[in-house]
């Protein structure tokens, strides 16, 4: 194989070719699987609070994303999750589990600086930036929704 | 003690390694050197309360082992030099705190380890300090949350990520002979080609040691195969394939003799990604197995090449690379041994 000689323009480049190619096809169906799973076991958990403790079709979501997100904290708490996360990717990232892991995880690490300045100050130290981007999203669009409205 | 060639020491005065200590954690107490090592930690907190306690109880362990095989009370060191990742050098300026010796903190991320051994050499060798211990230490969770995320949080890393080797390596420096000697040292300049990616530091890293080892050559005016081993520190599996190709573009063929300690510190089977890295990773297995087969004789002269990627978060955020350093120390079989 010839390559072309390393220096320092090409450096960042050519140190691809020496890189395992990250295993897309793989990763996506892991990605797919897991983050489907979860799904399912969300659903059975609605279907489980709409049979058996009479919430109804839309009551019932707010019960399954607490259970969810318990659930989540206890395997993140017991050091399941990280593993999970390296298996799955985005398939355990993406659920309301993956928030959940990112802001009980910060809480954990900074148990040791206290709970205001420790615990409280890094809580969304990652899952901050989700909120902070979900709020402006959601005002967004509803000023558009409202001009919206008050046109048509 | 005199400068060699351009970036070089040779110490003229003999200095020598009278002891070393090393302390490891759980996954390194699996891995292959498991028998090398003098404290194994069986559990990750190191029965601290939380990671820099833990991390401050392997420097700990690493120097009172290190001082016990030496005989040696610690009223009687003249200077301590330690160093660690953490901000601030917390590990080693509170170990310091315990010991009671002077003390000069060092940081060059993952090359401290040789950076404290040939300073160390330096000051005794040109009789600053009769003698002189110097200690380095890493810790996994310690790292991962001051460069990365959460122990716990669950994000995917790639293949190429380094794993950060939990230990502590301490070693012991005078004048008087024994079985291995501290010949020479070549202080590394900062070399950055760009890299960004922090999940690939084995790449940063590689020109550093490049340019380190070929200054060391021509300093010393040596060729590779005067060295029965050059190990860099943690290279890992990405970094060791590219030092080989820009050695042999200068003409040096290393890989009958290169090892890099990131891939001998775990088995290949343990989950680590591309190898260890970190302080301790150069340090355990240098001040561990290298120095035991230098002291048995299997080994005659070794070149230790520490490789530091001098990388800081807010620094990546600012849309900077990360800039490499490797420094070297020779280390050879003392004459007492001979």
């Amino acid at each position: 194989m010839a390559k072309q000689p390393l220096n320092e323009k090409n450096f960042d480049k050519a140190r691809k070719s020496y890189q395992p190619k990250p295993p897309y096809v793989m990763n996506c169906l892991k990605a797919f699987i897991i983050g489907g799973l979860i799904c399912v076991f969300g659903e059975l958990l609605t279907q489980m609070y709409i049979h058996w403790f009479d919430y109804s079709e839309k009551n019932a979501i707010n019960p399954t994303v607490a259970t969810l997100i318990l659930l989540s904290a206890l395997a993140t708490g017991f050091g399941v999750y990280d593993k999970l996360g390296q298996f799955a990717g985005a398939g355990s990232a993406v659920p309301v589990t993956g928030f959940a892991n990112s802001i009980t995880s910060a809480a954990l690490e900074h148990k040791s600086e206290g709970l205001v300045l420790g615990v409280a100050t890094n809580l969304f130290k990652l899952a901050g930036s989700v909120i902070v981007f979900g709020v402006v999203a959601a005002y967004v669009l509803g000023i558009i929704r409202y001009v919206w409205s008050l046109i048509f | 003690m005199a400068k060699t060639g351009t970036h070089s020491w040779t110490f003229t005065d003999p200095v020598y390694l009278q002891s070393t200590g090393t302390a490891v954690g759980p996954m390194e107490g699996e891995g292959p050197l498991k028998e090398t090592y003098d404290v194994i930690h069986e559990e990750l907190h190191c029965g601290e309360s939380n990671w820099e306690l833990a991390e401050r109880k392997l420097m700990t362990d690493a120097v009172n082992t290190c001082l016990q095989k030496a005989g040696v009370d610690q009223s009687n060191i003249d200077l301590f030099l330690a160093g660690d990742l953490l901000n601030q050098n917390v590990t080693g300026n509170y170990v310091a705190r315990q010991l009671g010796i002077p003390v000069l903190g060092m940081f060059g991320a993952c090359s401290t380890s040789m950076e404290t051994l040939a300073t160390g050499a330096a000051l005794v060798s040109s009789g600053y300090a009769t003698q002189a211990l110097v200690a380095v230490s890493s810790h996994n969770c310690t790292a991962e949350r001051q460069f990365r995320y959460p122990t716990e949080y669950g994000g995917q890393k790639p293949g190429t990520a380094t794993f950060t080797v939990t230990g502590s390596g301490a070693a012991l420096l005078s004048k008087t002979p024994s079985k291995v000697k501290v010949e020479a040292a070549t202080i590394g300049k900062v070399m950055d080609y760009s890299v960004k990616d922090p999940f690939d530091m084995g790449s940063a890293m590689a020109p550093a040691a490049w340019d380190t080892i070929k200054t060391h050559l021509e300093d010393m005016g040596r060729v590779p195969g005067d060295y029965d081993v050059i190990a860099t520190g943690d290279l890992s599996s990405v970094g060791t394939p590219i030092l080989k190709d820009l050695m042999k573009q200068d003409g040096y063929d290393i890989s009958d003799v290169h090892k890099d300690c990131g891939l001998l510190v775990y088995h290949s089977d343990q989950p680590v990604f591309a190898g260890g890295s970190g302080c301790a990773c150069s340090a355990v297995v240098t001040y561990g197995k290298i120095v035991q087969d230098l002291m048995s004789g299997k080994y005659k002269r070794v070149l230790i090449v520490a490789t530091g990627a001098l990388m800081s978060p807010m620094m990546l955020q600012q849309k900077e690379s990360i800039p490499g350093i490797a420094h070297a120390v020779v280390l050879t079989r003392g004459e007492e041994g001979s």
